[in-house]
């Protein structure tokens, strides 16, 4: 049985490991399910309710692809990984697709053969303090006591940030994001840093959230975006094309309330070829006319998903600033569908 | 003289005076007091140091109990009701005690099946651990359990179950065929033949035959998952560890050697690298889409783990015999399984238990670190999924205590049968 298997496999696997990806379309089709990575819990982002069904902000980029290619949003396997797994997983053919807030870097890229599909979110190392204490910047910072993750770049992008600003500082070291909070809490430190939507979901579990502030300076870039691997584009522009059309939506003002409307047919030419009402982009892609009416239909636009999961409604309440349309001052820029 | 004795005696007892009870400082509640907590000034305020200890801690603790929150449908709703008293939140194991107990995915419709295998776990584990009350034909349910719990709780077709344990036995027939040749050739034929089986059997169409509803591998999670972990290693270590043990011992080179580089290399290396080679390295080698089962791979690795540790307590064991009873052994004219099967490992073993039991409890609470390679057992559920949804992030204590007391269960009652075991077995010269 699967003894028998190894053993043949472990033979053919150095043969096969080099065509591995060329046609991961017909292989998600086939198996009538997409398998998309994602997060072993990360709170807004991904995370099973208590029926354990997935979702999150990342969550729905995977069901948006699943909607385009199989026209089903729950014909998504959820393979949870954590940091350390997940490239791997990628990499050896195990998931489809990473959406698993992941920073696009150059070496991910290049070195480890990713090819990122564009960015759901913009993020960046924030700053967080209690009201009390009266700061409203970061330059205000000087002689603080800072706890910080050990071993991340934010450490780095820390020291980088005191250094420029001619500030001295204490770190505190801790190791998870579980240990930060109590220590932050008990007042081991003045300042928490890491990623602002890690600070604005950390806050939200606090006994008074209103008593915290999370300063305004985002000093590093963190562009997450979910990813494929290299060497399969037909896959890659599904998966970046989906999340334009997710982004897009929002800018011409498609929503999962009146896309149905909208797909009659609007005097929008931009907004009919999205919907397939005219011209033929599914079928260059390779599916039908309908594929981002789908995944639009999924979850709503991109507006949509950021309000639901992440927003200012949501206990999370994080606000769109950078992740705005640039029509609204924030770099969410789909290019155009034509 | 009596006379005189009686007239120059201002008073004389004539009767016995009744038992008087002893006072009231030398007997009970105070006498015990006295004698165990305040004996000398020093013991006296350790006395109070500590009751003011034990105070301190159930004063914050049992408000903390007592005030328990067990109905609310979040952990703001939790701090709403409270309004600023203390109080546990203990609402998110009323509702996600399921995913603590079979993890996120497995089918709810399904939990009686686990369920149904753990209970059946202790009917088949009670005549090997209480072998003086249960009779010993109760042994065959035990051989058969391990096949019955795969198909419990994976489902699928009874026939897979079946065929593997068609494999043992044939290959334990060809074992018994040729030990009495030599031991190392049953044992090796035994090994190729129970492989040749499942070769041959891995063809035959077994889809739907007697079926239940498969789960797969990578839906089992939270405590259901340490335990299947914990009691399938463990079991499957303790022969290994016998059979490297004697193998270390082995006067043939190549089989000495074997073993010695086997326990020694894995004895090395932290369990946590072989679970990340279980996970991460293996699927470099397998070709995409082959997914060779997970908990199968983990199991592999921590049984490997465990026997190389279980082996060299045995070996402790073995070394702790005096050289008088191999020779004894031998001048009765016994062959090498017999001698060790009826004189030298029944004693072996007995020396060894309180060092197989530490590393069955040890290897037990282990199982944990699967969380790391992204496997939700009972803590990989609280720090994932459960701590990452907006309703429940930031509960701590309540999850950890959770999972704290339920390892606790567990391992106290092994530590408590071995204790228990080691006391039947003391027939000797201590």
């Amino acid at each position: 049985m699967n003894k028998s298997v190894i053993l043949g496999t472990l033979t053919v696997a150095a043969l096969s490991a080099g065509m591995a990806s060329a046609q991961t379309v017909s292989d998600v089709q086939d198996r009538g399910t997409m398998n998309c990575g994602v997060t072993t819990g990360l709170v807004g982002f991904a995370a099973p309710d208590a029926n354990g069904e997935w979702s999150g902000f990342d969550v729905a980029v995977c069901r948006a692809v699943a909607a385009a290619v199989l026209g089903d949003p729950s014909a998504v396997e959820f393979v949870p990984t954590t940091g350390k797994t997940r490239f791997t997983a990628l990499a050896s053919g195990e998931i489809d697709l990473l959406a698993r807030n992941t920073t696009w870097t150059f070496t991910r890229d290049v070195d480890l053969k990713f090819e990122f599909v564009g960015i759901n979110y913009y993020d960046g190392q924030g700053f967080m303090i209690p009201k009390e204490l009266g700061v409203s910047s970061a330059r205000e910072l000087g002689g603080a006591t800072v706890c910080i993750q050990t071993g991340t770049t934010t450490e780095l992008n820390l020291a980088d940030y005191f250094r420029k600003n001619n500030m001295e500082y204490t770190p505190v070291p801790i190791e998870t994001n579980a240990e930060a909070q109590q220590q932050y809490l008990a007042g081991a430190c003045d300042v928490y840093t890491t990623d602002a939507s890690g600070l604005a979901a950390t806050r939200a579990a606090f006994e008074t959230p209103s008593d915290h502030v999370i300063l305004p300076e985002i000093i590093s870039k963190e562009p997450l975006g979910p990813l494929v691997r290299h060497g399969d584009n037909e896959w890659g522009d599904i998966a970046r094309w989906t999340l334009n059309a997710l982004i897009a939506a929002e800018e011409y003002g498609i929503t999962s309330a009146n896309i149905d409307e909208l797909k009659e047919g609007t005097d929008s030419p931009e907004i009919n070829r999205i919907l397939g009402t005219e011209g033929n982009l599914g079928e260059m892609l390779g599916l039908d006319n309908e594929w981002a009416y789908r995944a639009i239909k999924a979850n709503g636009n991109y507006g949509e998903i950021f309000a639901k999961n992440i927003g200012e409604s949501t206990p999370i309440g994080l606000s769109r600033g950078l992740n705005a349309q640039w029509t609204d001052g924030g770099l969410m820029y789909a290019p155009p569908f034509r | 003289m009596s006379d005189l004795h009686a007239h120059s005696v201002a008073y004389v007892r004539e009767s016995m005076l009744d038992q008087q009870p002893p006072p009231a400082t030398e007997t009970g509640v105070v006498k015990w007091m006295r004698s165990n907590l305040f004996s000398t000034i020093p013991n006296a305020i350790l006395t109070l140091l500590a009751l003011w200890a034990l105070w301190s801690l159930l004063s914050g603790v049992a408000p903390w109990l007592l005030n328990g929150i067990w109905t609310a449908p979040s952990l703001s709703a939790c701090r709403e009701i409270l309004d600023g008293a203390t109080g546990g939140c203990f609402s998110v194991l009323t509702e996600r005690w399921n995913q603590l107990l079979f993890g996120f995915q497995y089918p709810s419709e399904l939990y009686w099946r686990p369920t149904l295998a753990f209970v059946l776990l202790f009917v088949a584990i009670a005549p090997v651990l209480f072998f003086n009350t249960f009779p010993r034909r109760m042994l065959i349910f035990t051989a058969i359990y391990p096949f019955l719990a795969y198909w419990l709780i994976w489902g699928g077709s009874i026939l897979v179950p079946l065929l593997a344990a068609v494999g043992l036995v044939a290959g334990y027939f060809v074992y018994a065929r040729f030990v009495a040749q030599s031991f190392a050739m049953g044992f090796f034929g035994g090994i190729v033949a129970a492989f040749v089986v499942w070769w041959i059997t891995g063809f035959l169409p077994v889809e739907g035959i007697l079926a239940l509803t498969p789960v797969e591998s990578r839906n089992m999670g939270g405590f259901m998952l340490n335990l299947i972990l914990g009691s399938v290693c463990v079991s499957l270590s303790i022969p290994f560890g016998i059979a490297l043990a004697l193998g270390r011992q082995s006067r043939m080179p190549i089989i000495k050697w074997i073993c010695v580089v086997f326990i020694e290399f894995i004895r090395g290396v932290p369990l946590i690298t072989l679970l990340f080679v279980a996970n991460v390295v293996l699927a470099y080698f397998l070709p995409p889409g082959t997914n060779f089962d997970l908990i199968l791979r983990v199991i592999i690795m921590i049984t490997m783990f465990a026997s190389a540790y279980i082996a060299e307590v045995i070996r402790g064991g073995l070394a702790a015999l005096p050289k008088g009873q191999y020779e004894a052994a031998d001048s009765l004219g016994l062959d090498y399984p017999q001698a060790m099967r009826l004189i030298i490992l029944p004693q072996a073993l007995k020396i060894s238990i309180p060092g197989i039991v530490n590393v069955a409890v040890g290897l037990f609470k282990d199982t944990t670190l699967v969380s790391v390679i992204s496997m939700f057992d009972l803590v990989g559920m609280i720090r994932g999924p459960i701590l990452a949804s907006t309703e429940w992030n930031g509960v701590y204590w309540e999850l950890l205590g959770f999972a704290a007391l339920l390892f606790f269960v567990t391992c106290y009652g092994i530590s408590q049968y071995s204790q228990w075991l080691e006391r039947q077995l003391n027939t000797d010269r201590r």
